[in-house]
């Protein structure tokens, strides 16, 4: 094996076919750049779902002075109903993971502090607000055990599952993500074809000098190596340019831009573009060779 | 897994037992039931009229083609039975020299020799020691760094020699060697062919040139319509050809 001599070959093939090589190059980083945006936003509904489905709960309001439901017709919620609902709830345990019951008085704290800055607190009796368990499932997906065991019984207002409002965002997230996805996809067939052709030029360009090797008696991966090399070359500088993309997105869009704006959740962290970053390398190099390869098995037959 | 007899004569470097080849989509078959023996050291003219089988019989040889029938042996291999990543063995064993030369116009004499040594991963040192030395049986001397533009047709060729022979081949093909070269200059390049001969090295070439074959007065085979023609061993290039 010639390293010095292979190198120069490489170098020489990807000059004669410049604007081929530069063609190839940006089609490889606006594919891996989309790839690696859509596994982004992938790493983001995940960050936040453990954010968030770690807070959410269950919270079952309780009837008060006020309710109008049909299952608080008999009033506010006496003690022996409270009682009843608490003691069901354990027996859901180990489902159930935490029962905290909020009272009026605390309920009105809680309200108080959140809208600490808002005139929305002064207009807000401590009676005007129900009295709850707040549940903690160890499996958040289960909720309908809970709220087909509690929902429309005496002295029980309401079953509220904060879950369900956070899916309807995350479907969207999620949603993002695919078509990223699918636009990917599709400039990653646009890439490989593009290798293909790339290679098919570079091959019929070149066929004196792998003509003279064949003949010489050159081995298969001699031939294809330089090839090979060129176009994993090329995909690699692809893939570094989608990755700066990636690190750009991250540290301006997500850390300047939206972190800022939106500080009640959390955002991927860097070990997200850490871990994304070679997966993106991966597949560039990897469809860049296997296009490549494929390509010159028909070129340079033996 | 379907064991042939190994042929007595396998060891020749070049056996033909039956070989038939038909290309797709043509009717008359380029080479028809050929059978022939060419033995360690001997030097070949190969003749006969465009479409006789000339081309077809070397490109066997050089496994390019692979025969429809029958059974062709180099340096005692079976063809049909050698496996793709063998070939390149085989062919380091084989010389190469075509009518065109096939020389890389952007390298120089010792860079286009150097060349077939660098591409099956010869070291640096080695191809430093023998590219001079075989530009020098070749008569090539002094003109190392000229690029092939820079060259004679007949200094072209010496180039395209000296690369087939680096390796020390044990066979040599030359597919009309003279075929772009002036009478005087066609001497020079059989003479050099005649060298080679003499180191070792078994020569097969194809020709048109009667007055080469006629003075050289060496084994002629004369190839018509795919069949063996005439096989003499000190032949003349044909009557009236």
């Amino acid at each position: 094996m010639r390293a010095q001599f292979i190198a120069s070959e490489v170098g020489a093939g990807l000059r004669r076919n410049l604007t081929m090589t530069i063609a190839v190059i940006i089609t490889v980083a606006v594919s891996l750049a989309l790839f690696g945006v859509s596994l982004l936003v992938r790493a983001q509904v995940t960050t936040m779902q453990d954010f968030w489905y770690d807070k959410v709960e269950v919270s079952i309001f309780l009837c008060s002075r006020g309710s109008d439901t049909p299952s608080c017709a008999g009033g506010e919620v006496t003690a022996a109903q409270r009682d009843q609902i608490e003691s069901d709830l354990e027996s859901l345990r180990p489902l159930v993971q935490e029962i905290y019951y909020e009272s009026k008085t605390e309920a009105y704290q809680r309200f108080k502090e959140q809208f600490a800055n808002s005139p929305i607190a002064d207009n807000v009796s401590e009676n005007a607000l129900p009295e709850s368990f707040r549940v903690k499932l160890s499996d958040p997906t289960k909720y309908d055990v809970v709220a087909s065991a509690f929902a429309g019984r005496p002295g029980i207002e309401q079953v509220n599952d904060q879950r369900q409002i956070l899916d309807k965002f995350f479907r969207l997230l999620n949603g993002l993500q695919a078509i990223a996805l699918i636009i990917a996809g599709i400039m990653l067939v646009v890439t490989v074809l593009l290798i293909v052709n790339t290679m098919r030029v570079a091959a019929f360009s070149r066929r004196r000098e792998t003509g003279i090797m064949r003949l010489v008696g050159a081995s298969n991966f001699y031939i294809q190596l330089p090839f090979l090399l060129e176009a994993a070359l090329s995909a690699t500088l692809g893939a570094a340019l989608a990755i700066a993309g990636v690190v750009a997105t991250k540290a301006i869009v997500i850390d300047q831009i939206l972190a800022p704006s939106f500080q009640f959740t959390a955002f991927v962290d860097w070990d997200a573009v850490l871990a994304i970053a070679p997966v993106m390398l991966a597949t560039g190099i990897l469809l860049a060779v296997l296009a490549a390869f494929l390509t010159l098995r028909k070129y340079l037959r033996v | 897994m379907n064991p042939t007899p190994v042929p007595e004569s396998a060891g020749r470097v070049i056996l033909f037992e039956s070989v038939s080849k038909t290309y797709a989509n043509q009717n008359r078959p380029a080479l028809d039931d050929v059978s022939l023996e060419i033995e360690k050291g001997e030097f070949v003219f190969l003749v006969g009229p465009s479409g006789s089988g000339k081309s077809t019989f070397l490109r066997l040889v050089l496994r390019e083609e692979r025969p429809n029938t029958g059974a062709v042996w180099v340096l005692g291999k079976e063809l049909n039975r050698l496996s793709n990543w063998k070939i390149p063995a085989l062919r380091r064993q084989i010389g190469t020299v075509f009518q065109d030369f096939r020389l890389l116009p952007n390298k120089s004499v010792f860079e286009n020799v150097a060349f077939a040594l660098e591409v099956i991963g010869k070291p640096r040192a080695q191809i430093r020691r023998v590219v001079p030395e075989v530009l020098e049986v070749v008569g090539l001397e002094g003109k190392e760094s000229r690029r092939p533009d820079e060259l004679s047709g007949g200094e072209q060729q010496r180039v395209a020699i000296a690369r087939a022979f680096v390796n020390r081949p044990m066979l040599l093909i030359a597919d009309e060697p003279t075929g772009n070269l002036d009478p005087g200059t066609s001497v020079g390049i059989m003479k050099l062919l005649d060298r080679i001969n003499r180191l070792g090295t078994t020569v097969v070439m194809s020709t048109h040139d009667a007055q080469i074959v006629d003075q050289m007065r060496r084994r002629v085979i004369e190839l018509a319509s795919g069949h063996v023609a005439r096989d003499q061993t000190r032949g003349v290039y044909g009557y009236g050809g």
